[in-house]
């Protein structure tokens, strides 16, 4: 019974991965990660929000990725965890991709959880574990940034993405 | 003024991610899994063949939201069942209220409760009709109302399941759907809309009071 719960939302984990992570690849093996560990960690689960534990898992597993390649999440160069992505076709998509892996990973957490999954402050603040303070800053700083990012780069070739 | 205010950034991200809703999930995401769930797989598949039709609707086209927030088994059948029947336009009960009598009568023989229809007028619903629905153990009755606004309202019930536990009144959040349930040793039950949760609140309560007397 456990992983039919979880299936429903394997979509959901990926679009947020692959927006997250940048390329497929490494956004699969995210999601992957994420469901072997929500399943050992199944019987900690409490009947309420599914969504929010299971993307609360993944944070995990991310944060730990990145701990792994010796990125601190709070670097804003982010570039090196999500080079983009070959198999990604057109060039808006690379250039939307180049913009996101520009923020801090932390603001694209917060950017993605609530465009993608529509989640609210609230559900953010637990999913992530932070004060919905920070939520809401991170959120206005990584609009801010990946706005900037985008006005910059219309049609111009070979642009500079943000440092 | 940029042209990428938040509703425009939400739109850009959501057109180019979205896509990745509808792309078959890679066999390995069902692949490993823990001895021990082939044994449950196999006998879900048998049973839960239909509980997954309802639920592969709600996961297939990209226009649809999302499925989010989860709950516990029992509210979570009911919030899908909401969210599959509430909208039907034309067809939304099988027996309607002006047959009220022969519906509680066949629906509590289907389910093997004695089944009460409460009445919720004073919190501006209607009944409007039933319905039987497949079940991991059986069969299930929804019951829907209606408010004068068009908004519904479903009560879902069924015996209680082996696996599940009883329970006090709770609150679960299923993607739009609100759910409050309860399971005590007779039945399960649980009652679903798209309405905030003080409101719903209030009417399981009434629902509560009018069931368990």
């Amino acid at each position: 019974m456990d992983y039919d719960l979880i299936v429903p939302y394997i979509p959901n984990l990926r679009r947020y991965a692959r927006a997250l992570v940048g390329d497929r690849d490494g956004a699969d093996d995210l999601v992957q990660d994420t469901l072997e560990r929500a399943v050992r960690k199944f019987h900690l689960w409490r009947p309420g929000d599914l969504r929010a534990w299971l993307f609360s898992i993944m944070h995990n597993v991310f944060v730990n990725q990145l701990k792994a390649r010796r990125i601190p999440t709070d670097m804003e160069i982010d570039e090196l965890i999500a080079a983009p992505a070959s198999s990604v076709s057109g060039e808006d998509v690379r250039d939307l991709q180049r913009a996101l892996n520009g923020l801090a990973a932390e603001q694209r957490e917060v950017l993605l959880l609530v465009a993608l999954e529509d989640m609210s402050y609230a559900d953010v603040s637990r999913t992530l574990g932070i004060p919905m303070g920070t939520v809401m800053s991170r959120l206005s700083r990584g609009r801010e940034r990946l706005r900037r990012a985008l006005d910059r780069e219309p049609a111009k070739a070979g642009l500079k993405v943000v440092s | 003024m940029s042209e990428h205010d938040d509703a425009r950034l939400k739109a850009l991200l959501k057109k180019h991610f979205d896509p990745v809703v509808t792309e078959p999930i890679p066999a390995r995401m069902y692949l490993r899994r823990p001895p021990w769930i082939g044994y449950a797989r196999a006998a879900m598949l048998v049973a839960a063949g239909l509980a997954m039709g309802l639920a592969l609707p709600l996961l297939r086209p990209p226009a649809a939201p999302a499925l989010s927030a989860g709950g516990a088994p029992f509210a979570l059948r009911a919030a899908r069942a909401h969210a599959v029947y509430a909208p039907e336009v034309r067809h939304p009960v099988e027996v309607d209220a002006t047959q009220q009598d022969h519906l509680v009568k066949w629906l509590s023989k289907r389910v093997g409760v004695a089944l009460k229809i409460p009445v919720l007028a004073a919190e501006g619903f209607e009944l409007l009709g039933g319905r039987l629905l497949p079940g991991p153990e059986g069969p299930v009755a929804q019951f829907m109302y209606q408010d004068g606004a068009g908004k519904r309202l479903t009560l879902y019930a069924s015996k209680p399941n082996r696996a599940e536990s009883l329970t006090a009144f709770r609150f679960v959040r299923e993607g739009p759907v609100s759910v409050f349930y309860w399971i005590d040793r007779e039945c399960g039950y649980a009652l679903s809309g798209e309405l905030d949760r003080a409101t719903l609140t209030r009417i399981a309560t009434s629902v509560y009071k009018q069931l368990e007397p």
